[in-house]
């Protein structure tokens, strides 16, 4: 069985926001939602990782025993919390094995000390690290520092090889083709 | 310190409610922060109190009207945020709390001294029962936040992630507001509604400012709250004074003093 299976899902919030859509995703593999803003890209996220928006029409089928991971574009509220990144990273059970030198670096001093792309690396890590098998991931690049922005494509593809299905979107196409085995459109609701 | 050994003798049984309560506010008060949600701790305390002294009225036990009307206060939490803004909720029961525990003390006679007491901290008088709800307090603060302090950490931090795990999220949240309301309306009854304020708020705060890690936090404050505490529990029992207003200005005085230090200490570096 794929680890997920979409079948004419059409979700939103009070309404539906993008039109039906159908896909698959197996372990190991990397989609990527494209799309104009408003399409409702994020808004599929959040209804893929359940308990967040509405389903409308259609069905979302998971594996059984799937274990989900969801990064969302907003950074976790860590301005003032005495939190070192080494905490968060254990707070979601990723392992900081694998990580860049820069961020191994600062993985013990508080998260608020750091520079935004440093934090936001191990934000990301710490998602992208717990332990999962479908992974949920909107634009993961934003706010990197270059070094980070440079690794992610590769972090994303060790996460694959290790037997994670991954659904990312992003707005950077070369991230997408760096990294992505299939694009799919994802067109808003005309209304 | 000749005078003060005999007196510890005495009233040990409330020193060591106080110290219950010294360790179990401050890491309370961690989470509250990180929730932001410090007018949560006015609220019970002041519904806690309200609910003390409208028991003395009715003749039950105080104990158990502050512990009812805290608890409903943490459940009223959630039917409230559905029709009203969450962030003016719980100053607006703080101020109803207020209204309540002083017109009761107001206008039945038989209540003013204790309204003044809890007001003031009515430590000395602690009794078994308290020191008893102090012990099972902290204990069952330990056992929950151990287990569950992870996951209130991760709700706050990583929200979606954390209901894409699909864990109980409401009753998590839940069981921590009865947990807090319960040992505020317990601490009430002891240390006053400012004083027990001044604990669950003023160490978790410069935890927050200074601690390099959550761990750490969850060290210094408690340790902070338990030297302020000692100081001034000594000061007010051998300068008869009322023990909430001692333990708030022997935080405020420590919070002061460790600024000016730290001002200097930096200043001298900047210099060097």
């Amino acid at each position: 069985m794929k680890l997920l299976q979409v079948v004419a899902l059409a979700a939103g919030w009070r309404r539906p926001v993008h039109r039906p859509l159908s896909f698959s995703l197996a372990r190991g593999e990397i989609l990527a939602l494209s799309g104009p803003n408003g399409a409702g890209k994020s808004t599929l996220l959040a209804a893929l990782a359940g308990g967040g928006a509405r389903v409308f029409a259609g069905e979302i089928r998971l594996a059984p025993g799937v274990r989900t991971g969801f990064q969302t574009q907003h950074a976790p509220p860590v301005a003032g919390v005495p939190l070192s990144g080494a905490e968060l990273l254990a707070l979601t059970g990723a392992r900081p094995d694998g990580l860049p030198d820069g961020a191994l670096a600062c993985l013990h001093r508080r998260l608020d000390k750091l520079s935004g792309g440093q934090r936001q690396y191990l934000a990301l890590w710490s998602i992208l690290q717990a332990p999962a098998d479908l992974l949920l991931l909107d634009e993961p690049g934003n706010h990197l520092d270059r070094a980070g922005a440079a690794s992610l494509p590769f972090a994303l593809r060790a996460r694959a090889g290790q037997g994670a299905g991954i659904v990312l979107v992003s707005h950077d196409a070369e991230l997408a083709r760096a990294c992505c085995d299939r694009l799919l459109q994802v067109e808003p609701c005309d209304d | 310190m000749t005078d003060f050994l005999p007196q510890l003798a005495l009233f040990w049984r409330p020193a060591l409610t106080g110290a219950l309560l010294a360790l179990l506010l401050p890491c309370l008060g961690l989470y509250l922060c990180l929730r932001r949600e410090y007018w949560a701790a006015l609220a019970y305390g002041q519904v806690g109190a309200a609910g003390a002294l409208g028991a003395l009225a009715l003749g039950i036990p105080p104990i158990a009207g502050g512990l009812a009307a805290s608890l409903a206060v943490a459940g009223m939490k959630y039917p409230l945020e559905k029709h009203l803004p969450a962030t003016g909720i719980f100053p607006l029961l703080f101020i109803l709390g207020w209204s309540a525990s002083l017109l009761l003390t107001s206008n039945l006679p038989g209540v003013e001294r204790s309204g003044t007491a809890l007001f003031e901290g009515q430590l000395y008088f602690a009794d078994v029962d308290m020191l008893t709800g102090a012990a099972l307090a902290l204990a069952a603060c330990a056992a929950f936040l151990w287990r569950v302090g992870p996951l209130l950490l991760l709700a706050c931090l990583h929200p979606a992630h954390f209901r894409a795990q699909r864990l109980p999220v409401w009753a998590l949240g839940a069981g921590f507001d009865l947990l807090a309301a319960a040992s505020l309306a317990l601490a009430v009854m002891s240390l006053g509604v400012m004083g027990a304020f001044a604990l669950i708020f003023v160490p978790p705060w410069l935890a927050f400012a200074f601690a390099p890690s959550w761990r750490a936090a969850l060290a210094i404050a408690p340790a902070l709250a338990l030297f302020a505490y000692t100081l001034a529990f000594a000061f007010a029992l051998l300068h008869d004074q009322p023990f909430g207003p001692v333990l708030a200005l022997a935080l405020g005085t420590l919070t002061l003093a460790g600024a000016a230090v730290a001002a200097t200490w930096n200043g001298g570096a900047k210099k060097e």
